[in-house]
């Protein structure tokens, strides 16, 4: 690998920042390391369980096998941008309140990037079917609940985002 | 009993779906896990293996092309103290020294203040042995061809009798034997095993990890730097799954941490990729049971003798206590008066197998489960018997004994939950729809059931051994705080215990804290393990908030009736007059608990949860996958202390143990785990895990906190009988073996069918 530093800018959760790295550096390790966004988390570093899920340009990606120099100029959001207000009084994303609930998180290592498909899924599904669900969040793997608990926190996301498919009782 | 039973049964707090305690944290990304620590001047650290089963190290060289002196090099000369980690036998080293009994086997660690440096510094570690024959299966380990461990290769064995077994042939209507087999199964938390570890002359060690158990990383850093209780001091970090595989192995891991911060002076951080978690950390065990079951004309048990083998690894570690819990399981939930029961764990040159979810149970229960469906494919009995109808005519019941002579005095609803999973999965009319559809379709349909109960707690006198003390303090700024040894993993221990002392005190989930688990400053009060936390440690929190109480209205002016802020007063004025409000109370056992080790005889646990699963299944015979559509799973787990946290307890332990049935393989080369990656060991994803129905009967159990009994390790016992039930139900053909993959499904059925088909003959 080259030993070779760059200077590579991007927006994450809507801050400018420019790192100084090498090019073929891990987006997950420069998320981490260099800005200390230590809420994406690795699990088996090859793609498999995207607990480094992170949205990139819109699109979701497994962080661990982004070399950053594919970040330049992109607009990145982690798990830190869901709520980005909370710290000031602010509320959680409805995703979040919707796990917290729902019993969407237990040991929580695959929470950041489960909470960063299922982002995805809603903005592409508002209303999500059971079959759209599954798919996706095929690629994030969660070994404490069995999925069913996050499948309720994903519906009940998507109801209380969606209020025109809002059920007559709760 | 007094009004406190009144009370305990109305609760407001127990019970209700409160949010998870840390939640917020985890779901924000502010959870701190170990990876998400540094230390000032951290240096990272990495293991050098073992290449080869077993043999001895002739030498260790080190590749000029790397520069070392920039590397801490700690080898088991370094070690202070003992050079074994401090399990049951202390036969394990912390490195090996002289020889390696298995793969990937730690022989000496490198630190250095780059990351990056350490992959190819390890490569560049040259090791050569001189190799000795290995032994890799039950089968060669009992054969003692090779002698591996102690004189005999067993690790530990047991033998339980009951009544005349011999005898009890020459009556029997039916004789019904059978063969079953599990694989190991890995545990795959999705965080890694990870520590810190700091040193310093003055305050000894310090290590900050992710793990189950703080007092028995405790035990062994104790021995292995050789230094008193009040110099080691372990801190558990938030951690990202366990089941089991954080129980023992962080011992090892913070040992190694530990012997490098020493001799670098620096903090050093260890935290193992995924390769090397799955190479070199523990599984479940793999077993070989056997069964011979007498039966008379109606169907009912009268003997059974069952030969029960696990593949124990290369070290003792856990296996002993596995093997007990495996025992103590392997009769099923039945009443049979003539038993005899041999279990042996074998050494072998395998990675030491250790603790999982389930603890040897699910083992256990897999081979009963499936050998009462044998049986019941085996009886010609006029009218015939069904699966369901030959369990419910063996279940246990209340003022029964079960094959421990355990008299079962709290209530048994197997009958019920029966009743209640058939109802639910609708079993009956769909089976009989099935075998109607099957002759027609490419896809055949099945459905399986199993019943089961799993031992809460630690086994027989353990949980008096342990002595566990726990207990609550109230703060001057009024928090009161839990004070425990036991640890959050995502089951929910943080929340149950915050859930149970509120409820006892008469105050608000938020007025209760965790202390986080940190051994300066907690109580011991035992492993988070043995599905124990609810039962056994929320009863001491429970005892101790009463004992809070009594306290408080004895010499702090507390009335029977109190307000929130009434409660705060009074803890105000005691402490003026006492320094501090706190109130431990140590493990109290239920009366009549008598259990016999020599003769395994007696009370094998204070309380047993209970359960009925049943799966429907079905099976492509096109591209021979099996897939479970759907699953109901019936238990009766005492109180339900919180309906959320519950479920997805059952709901994940189901999911796991579906993955132990039809897709988690580990394929061992050599010894050597071959599919270490996620990419190859499959577990159940989003698109693969059913419906899972949970149904929960609640008896409260009156000496289990606010009801309890143990819950986490019961979802792991029955899915996969039921499922290989079903798919005996579905194809007709017996499967008796996990996990059982589509190519061992296209083994048998296409040999079957279209025995042309096969790639290779077949033998006649």
């Amino acid at each position: 690998m080259s030993t070779r530093w760059d200077s590579i800018r991007f927006t994450v959760n809507g801050q400018p920042r420019t790192v100084h790295a090498p090019p073929m550096k891990r987006l997950l390790d420069v998320l981490r390391e260099d800005l200390h966004l230590t809420g994406t988390k690795e699990g088996c570093g090859e793609g498999e369980c995207g607990s480094c899920s992170v949205r990139m340009n819109g699109e979701l990606v497994n962080s661990c096998l982004v070399p950053v120099l594919q970040a330049e100029g992109a607009q990145i959001q982690t798990v830190e941008g869901l709520a980005p207000d909370l710290d000031s009084g602010g509320a959680l994303h409805p995703l979040q309140e919707a796990f917290l609930h729902c019993g969407g998180a237990q040991c929580g290592i695959c929470t950041p990037g489960m909470l960063m498909a299922a982002a995805q899924l809603i903005e592409r599904h508002p209303h999500p079917s059971q079959a759209e669900i599954r798919e996706g969040l095929a690629g994030n793997l969660c070994r404490c609940t069995g999925f069913a608990r996050i499948f309720a926190s994903v519906v009940a996301a998507a109801t209380h985002a969606a209020p025109e498919q809002e059920p007559d009782a709760r | 009993m007094s009004t406190a039973a009144t009370t305990r049964s109305q609760t407001r707090i127990v019970g209700a779906p409160v949010p998870r305690k840390e939640g917020i944290d985890k779901l924000v990304g502010r959870a701190q896990y170990v990876d998400d620590l540094t230390r000032e001047g951290m240096f990272y650290g990495a293991t050098v293996r073992s290449t080869i089963p077993r043999g001895l190290i002739r030498s260790i060289a080190f590749d000029p092309h790397i520069a070392w002196c920039d590397f801490t090099i700690v080898t088991a000369k370094d070690i202070p103290g003992k050079n074994h980690i401090q399990l049951i036998v202390a036969d394990q080293p912390c490195l090996a020294e002289t020889q390696v009994n298995h793969c990937d086997e730690p022989i000496l660690l490198l630190a250095h203040p780059d990351k990056h440096k350490l992959l190819a510094a390890v490569a560049a570690v040259h090791i050569e042995y001189d190799p000795l024959p290995a032994v890799f299966s039950i089968e060669e380990s009992e054969s003692q061809k090779e002698i591996i461990l102690g004189e005999d290769n067993l690790i530990k064995s047991f033998l339980l009798e009951k009544g005349d077994v011999d005898s009890a042939w020459a009556r029997a209507a039916h004789i019904v034997e059978g063969e079953y087999r599990t694989g190991p199964q890995e545990h795959l938390y999705i965080e890694n095993n990870g520590m810190i570890a700091e040193w310093s002359a003055e305050d000894g060690i310090t290590v900050w990890g992710s793990l189950q158990c703080p007092y028995y990383v405790h035990k062994t850093l104790r021995a292995v730097f050789d230094l008193p209780d009040e110099k080691v001091r372990v801190i558990q970090t938030e951690t990202g799954g366990a089941f089991g595989g954080k129980e023992d192995y962080p011992s090892v891991l913070a040992s190694h941490a530990g012997l490098l911060a020493m001799k670098s002076g620096h903090a050093v951080k260890m935290v193992y990729d995924r390769m090397e978690d799955l190479a070199a950390t523990t599984k479940r065990h793999p077993s070989r049971i056997r069964h011979r079951t007498a039966l008379d004309a109606d169907g009912k048990l009268l003997a059974m003798e069952i030969d029960l083998a696990t593949d124990g690894g290369a070290y003792s570690t856990l296996s002993a206590t596995v093997l007990s819990r495996a025992t103590l399981h392997a009769c099923g939930p039945y009443v049979c008066p003539n038993i005899r029961l041999r279990s042996r764990a074998w050494a072998t040159n395998h990675v030491p197998y250790g603790a999982f979810r389930g603890f040897g149970a699910p083992q256990a229960i897999f081979a009963m489960e499936r050998h009462m469906d044998a049986i019941a494919a085996a009886l010609h009995i006029d009218p015939p018997i069904d699966p369901v109808e030959l369990r419910r005519r063996n279940f246990l019941h209340q003022g029964d004994r079960n094959a421990t002579d355990q008299l079962m005095r709290e209530p048994v609803i197997l009958d019920q939950l029966l009743d209640r999973a058939l109802a639910e999965s609708d079993y009956h009319a769909k089976r009989a729809r099935y075998a109607r559809e099957n002759l027609a379709s490419p896809v055949k349909r099945g459905m399986g059931i199993a019943a089961f109960y799993h031992g809460s707690g630690f086994t027989g006198s353990g949980e008096l051994y342990l002595n566990s003390l726990a207990g609550v303090d109230v703060t001057p700024d009024e928090k009161v705080r839990v004070l425990v040894s036991n640890t959050e993993f995502g089951q929910g221990t943080n929340t149950i215990l915050t859930q149970i002392a509120a409820e006892a005190l008469g105050l608000e989930f938020s007025d209760v804290t965790m202390v986080p688990p940190d051994t300066a400053h907690i109580p011991n009060s035992g492993p988070t393990v043995a599905s124990r936390t609810g039962m056994v440690v929320g009863r001491i929190i429970e005892r101790a908030c009463l004992q809070l109480l009594a306290l408080l209205r004895e010499s702090a002016g507390l009335q029977e009736k109190s307000t929130r802020e009434q409660f705060f007063a009074a803890c105000r004025r005691f402490r003026a007059a006492h320094g501090k409000v706190e109130s431990l109370c140590y493990y109290e056992a239920p009366p009549g608990i008598h259990w016999d080790d020599a003769t395994y005889h007696g009370e094998a646990y204070g309380a047993y949860a209970w359960a009925v699963y049943v799966a429907q299944v079905a099976v492509d015979t096109v591209t021979y996958s099996a897939e479970v559509e759907d699953f109901w799973a019936v238990q009766e787990v005492g109180r339900v202390l919180h309906p959320v946290l519950a479920t997805g307890q059952i709901e994940g332990g189901v999911a796991q143990a579906i993955g132990y049935a039809l897709y988690e393989k580990v394929v061992l080369e050599n010894g050597r785990m071959a599919n270490n990656q996620m990419t190859n060991y499959i577990m159940p994803t989003a698109e693969d895990v059913p419906p899972i129905h949970v149904v929960f009967e609640e008896i409260p159990f009156r000496y289990g906190g606010y009801g309890a009994k143990g819950i986490g390790e019961l979802p792991h016992d029955g899915p996969a009988p039921a499922i290989l039930n079903a798919i005996r139900d579905a194809t007709g053909v017996p499967f008796n073996a996990i996990p059982l993959l589509p190519e061992d499904l296209f083994a048998t059925l296409a040999a079957r069918e279209h025995p042309e088909n096969l790639w290779e003959p077949v033998a006649s």
